[in-house]
């Protein structure tokens, strides 16, 4: 292990970094949907996907569809209109769909939100195929900057601070906002808050809009770093299901804490024991879960 | 009292959680400003009547009526929102939110809500423990936290469902007081109560809750002379 040089394990380092800011983001959204909806969002990866895809459409595609090449939607535009876009299809969803399912067991929301997801990877497999596509980061944040200990590309120190803002902002927003206070109550007992005035019909579309809004952002800003394939979310999917659930189902701030470090423990063990490096976060997982089986924030044990 | 006009009304209210059938007509009227109890054995149907006078039962058929309109195929919200506040049997204190969020929480519904720091004052407990959450208070001041935040809303017809219920008899005299202090500012107020003693003193009249209907109506100044009757309907 004394050959690793302090360069290389930095840049390891940093790697996970990267993942662990689109897991936690990911994670985030899931715990906020799981917390007052009591659905487990299967959906969550494909609307990522679809986020991804509407920024390459509209980067690449809309201009020849509508016979204006040089017309362009900017990733700036992107980072705001797809997740949109994601988050109204995703409300569209709870109205007709998820509604129906409240008052049965968990696992037919879990099932519906598998099928949606199969039926939208389906679905852009079949117009746009599997093989990847790629997106160019715009220009302003092309090229490297030396960050001390290594070189990195600018895009992804901008997906970094990018995505530690809103991480930062969601908790915030959830832990000390008077709108984080109606989400927690909510989260805690929505039939009373209901007796209390709120509508809580409308504030669950909301939510559920919000949380998939967070995959949304997470898929534009995942577009110019992963190939954007209807498969992406897929495989992502899996590893932000093993964060949600050592952070604790539901848990904000466990979302976060629990996706930034794994990231990171992603990164570290591809330096110390490469062939481990996809595995280990379910051996962590495995372990939370016989440590402390409501997660390492849940709240009630 | 007879001219004031009914704000809270029920014509056969019947309810249903799940398959079970718990109301079989419930006929309430209460004016405005009045105290009434639902008094009864366990299981009588008095929790549930208010849960189904805010639609939180599972089914209701039949009439409720709040200030003269009719509820029964609104949502909760919306029935909430003509002025209802409800202080429910299990509390229902937000464990995961401060004192000073669950106080501060629920919307306003009237423009004349009680002014935080009167509520306070009424509850000095709750100020003492403002920024503790609410899962760490005892029994007691998650009682009085309950009643609080309901008074800041403005809601003027108040559901109160067993607030003495295994509380210490200094609490319970404090919100003794606290019940006649809201009456004497014209509230009107629905109490479900199995501590009679707590109740007696504090209303206009009594209904007495048998098998999901109302058996008996009794205002208060008759209570001493029906004592035995009442003593048989309740089972003590």
């Amino acid at each position: 292990m004394s050959d690793i040089t302090l360069q290389a394990f930095m840049a390891q380092l940093t790697v996970g970094l990267i993942g662990g800011c689109f897991y936690a983001m990911l994670s985030m959204g899931l715990a906020i949907i799981f917390g007052l909806l009591n659905i487990i969002n299967f959906t969550h990866g494909a609307q990522f996907m679809m986020a991804a895809f509407l920024a390459w459409i509209g980067l690449t595609q809309v201009g020849p569809w509508l016979g204006q090449p040089d017309l362009q939607v900017n990733f700036w535009l992107a980072l705001v209109l797809a997740p949109a876009l994601v988050a109204v299809f995703g409300m569209a969803i709870e109205r007709t769909l998820l509604r129906r399912l409240y008052h049965l067991d968990h696992l037919y929301g879990l099932l519906l939100t598998f099928g949606v997801a199969l039926v939208m990877e389906g679905g852009f497999r079949y117009f746009f195929g599997v093989s990847g596509q790629g997106y160019e980061p715009p220009e302003i944040l092309q090229g490297p900057v030396d960050v001390g200990f290594m070189l990195l590309p600018k895009y992804r120190v901008f997906v970094v601070v990018a995505s530690l803002l809103i991480c930062f902002a969601t908790w915030y927003l959830f832990e000390r906002t008077k709108l984080g206070a109606y989400l927690r109550a909510g989260t805690e007992n929505p039939r009373l808050l209901q007796a209390f005035g709120i509508n809580v019909p409308v504030m669950i579309t909301l939510t559920y809009g919000f949380g998939v809004a967070l995959a949304g952002i997470a898929g534009v800003l995942a577009a110019p770093i992963m190939q954007v394939t209807p498969l992406m979310g897929g495989s992502l999917l899996n590893i932000v299901f093993a964060v949600v659930v050592i952070g604790g189902l539901g848990s904000i701030l466990g979302a976060m804490v629990t996706g930034l470090g794994l990231g990171l423990i992603e990164g570290l063990t591809k330096v110390v024991y490469p062939e481990a490096s996809t595995v280990v976060v379910f051996v962590i997982m495995a372990l939370a879960l016989l440590v402390r089986p409501a997660g390492l924030f849940g709240r009630e044990a | 009292m007879a001219e004031r006009p009914v704000v809270l009304e029920t014509r056969g209210l019947e309810a249903w959680y799940g398959e079970s059938h718990v109301l079989h007509g419930i006929d309430l009227a209460v004016r405005e400003g009045e105290c009434v109890t639902l008094i009864g054995r366990n299981g009588a149907g008095r929790t549930s009547t208010l849960r189904a006078i805010l639609g939180l039962t599972d089914r209701r058929a039949g009439s409720v009526r709040v200030r003269g309109q009719e509820v029964i195929r609104l949502p909760p919200h919306r029935i909430a929102r003509l002025g209802l506040g409800y202080c429910p049997e299990e509390r229902g204190v937000y464990k995961s939110l401060t004192t000073h969020e669950n106080l501060t929480l629920l919307p306003r519904l009237g423009g004349d809500g009680m002014p935080l720091s009167e509520v306070l004052a009424m509850f000095p407990n709750l100020a003492e423990r403002a920024d503790s959450y609410g899962g760490r208070l005892s029994g007691g001041e998650q009682q009085m936290l309950a009643m609080g935040r309901i008074l800041t809303t403005g809601a003027r017809i108040l559901l109160l469902d067993e607030i003495t219920e295994g509380l210490a008899p200094v609490i319970v005299e404090a919100l003794g007081r606290a019940v006649s202090l809201l009456k004497s500012r014209g509230f009107t107020i629905v109490l479900v109560e199995q501590n009679f003693h707590f109740a007696r003193h504090l209303a206009d009249r009594h209904y007495v809750v048998e098998h999901g209907r109302v058996a008996l109506e009794i205002p208060a100044a008759d209570l001493a002379e029906r004592e035995e009757e009442v003593g048989r309907l309740l089972g003590v």
